[in-house]
């Protein structure tokens, strides 16, 4: 009696299609996480001519607001979002479709992720005209696909903030994670300029993987194995903790 | 008969509060179900259940001969968001896309669109954005949802309430046709009329027990109720009069009386030359019919 199932990725798809339809639909929601990024770089980075002319320091500057523009991104389009639609009674509707829990997390992640790369893009190109950052096309490319798994420990922390507190509480605690994640992994500041025990506790941030990721992959040079590792180790955990809470999870909870 | 869904003594607590308490319920294919009760009997907890949004505390709950939580046992079952809940900003068709999309191969989904919205009378609104429909409207669309995926087993909960009395019927009718068609459906609702209009079995639930199980027919003769207020000096013979089974006084001192048969209790009345004054007759609640089965004192 039982009808075919729906496969996997068509469901994933169309949680996505549906999910960015909505934020197409009220633009001005993405507009901070799309152009926070690029006015950084533009006030923090471009007027610092000992920096912007500097190719090595002024590409590292780009990759690191990159950075800092999926991590804004994914705490902010995860965390708040997931947080907002739990206290939302359609939530609970789309649990009751036959979509298992992985479509609508990688849907999400899709919807997110490409929304993160349009955060990009105008860091990228306003890098390339206004400082002396570098680097060929394929090294970009070869950026772009890095940035974008480093970024899986991010979409993870996300989900999870969003899973286990109401939105009131997801903003508070993404702002902090945020700005934690941002300074500790040397996305404001380059970690060069640390002093050695604050070096030492970023390298154990998933946000200094990230950052020396992409580093590697536009710029060459040495990976050093505690990033590899460390990204390793954050997505396994924080990918495990998201499916936790994600399978536990019964709506919002009153007492 | 096959059983699409059952509850196998299901407890279901939600820190000190019981909200099921041991209850057992086979749903099987081809009725419609009225479940009824008051606010915060436990409708509500025992379809989250069934829908798998919720854990049972203890007991079984199966759908399609497994558990709820697995989506592919999902697949034939059908629910309604809150009508409130809909995504403002999506179009009516995209709404129902969306929902289709997770059920039909993807080459029939538009047609399947605008079958749903013919029969649910929203073909006009397919463009409409959900937001500036109309409460009624949004009612019709989130009833019309469940039906998309062509289910064997429909959850409504309380689809009509908030609705005048024409969108009411309207809506009956798109669920009796649904269910004409092969749908089994289960419709909680705490207004007599509408169990009345569509239910062939009845399952009267309160504190999170089931106090009846039973065809409509039966179930309505022991919930439906008229009251009998008067005055009187001898109030006490007026109670102790067959048919009664239950008075109470109110704030203003006239005092009404519970029968399930007023023009039988009028007759004795009258007969028994007890004198009274101000007699006035009307149907019980279905709130106060429930008072009768679950035993309570009316507040």
């Amino acid at each position: 009696m039982s009808a075919a199932t729906v496969p996997v990725v068509r469901l994933t798809l169309a949680h996505a299609k549906y999910s960015l339809l909505e934020t197409a639909r009220v633009p001005i929601a993405v507009i901070g996480s799309l152009v926070f990024p690029a006015l950084s770089l533009l006030f923090f980075v471009v007027p610092q001519r000992a920096v912007a002319e500097n190719a090595q320091w002024a590409t590292q500057a780009v990759i690191s607001l990159s950075v800092f523009a999926v991590l804004a991104n994914a705490l902010f389009g995860f965390g708040l979002n997931i947080a907002q639609n739990r206290d939302q009674p359609w939530d609970p509707y789309l649990r009751t479709l036959p979509a298992p829990g992985i479509a609508r997390v990688l849907g999400h992640v899709f919807s997110t992720g490409l929304i993160g790369i349009a955060a990009i893009v105008p860091v990228v190109v306003l890098g390339a005209l206004l400082t002396a950052a570098e680097a060929s096309w394929w090294r970009i490319l070869l950026g772009f696909v890095a940035i974008a798994a480093s970024a899986l420990p991010f979409v993870f922390i996300g989900i999870s903030v969003g899973y286990s507190m109401p939105a009131k509480a997801a903003i508070a605690v993404v702002q902090v994670l945020m700005f934690g994640l941002a300074f500790g992994g040397g996305l404001f500041l380059p970690p060069a300029v640390f002093p050695d025990w604050l070096d030492a506790i970023s390298r154990f941030l998933p946000s200094r993987d990230a950052r020396e990721i992409v580093v590697w992959a536009v710029q060459g040079g040495d990976l050093a194995p505690w990033a590899w590792i460390g990204w390793l180790a954050w997505t396994a955990a924080s990918l495990a903790l998201a499916l936790l809470l994600f399978r536990r999870d019964e709506g919002r909870r009153f007492r | 008969m096959n059983t699409l869904a059952s509850l196998k003594n299901v407890t279901r607590r939600f820190g000190d509060v019981t909200a099921l308490d041991d209850v057992s319920l086979d749903i099987r294919s081809g009725q419609i179900v009225g479940l009824l009760g008051p606010n915060g009997a436990g409708k509500s907890t025992l379809l989250s259940l069934v829908q798998g949004l919720r854990r049972a505390t203890s007991g079984t709950v199966e759908l399609f001969g497994g558990s709820p939580q697995v989506a592919a046992n999902r697949r034939l079952l059908g629910c309604t968001p809150q009508a409130t809940a809909l995504p403002d900003t999506l179009r009516v068709g995209e709404v129902i896309d969306f929902v289709g999309a997770h059920f039909a191969p993807s080459t029939g989904l538009r047609d399947r669109t605008a079958e749903i919205a013919e029969e649910f009378g929203l073909t006009d609104l397919v463009r409409r954005q959900t937001g500036a429909l109309s409460g009624g409207q949004k009612r019709r669309l989130s009833v019309a949802l469940a039906f998309v995926g062509r289910p064997q087993l429909v959850l409504l909960d309380e689809p009509t309430t908030g609705l005048d009395v024409d969108a009411r019927r309207t809506l009956w009718d798109a669920i009796r046709r649904q269910h004409d068609a092969g749908a089994t459906v289960v419709i909680t609702s705490h207004y007599l009329e509408e169990i009345e209009a569509l239910a062939e079995r009845v399952v009267v639930i309160d504190g999170g027990r089931v106090l009846e199980d039973d065809s409509l027919g039966t179930v309505l003769s022991r919930v439906s109720l008229r009251q009998v207020t008067l005055d009187s000096e001898r109030l006490d013979l007026v109670a102790a009069l067959p048919g009664v089974v239950r008075q109470r006084k109110d704030a203003a001192g006239a005092t009404t009386f519970y029968a399930q048969d007023s023009d039988a209790l009028i007759i004795e009345l009258v007969r028994s030359g007890i004198p009274f004054s101000n007699l006035a007759v009307r149907g019980a609640t279905l709130e106060e019919a429930f008072l009768t089965l679950t035993d309570k004192e009316l507040v």
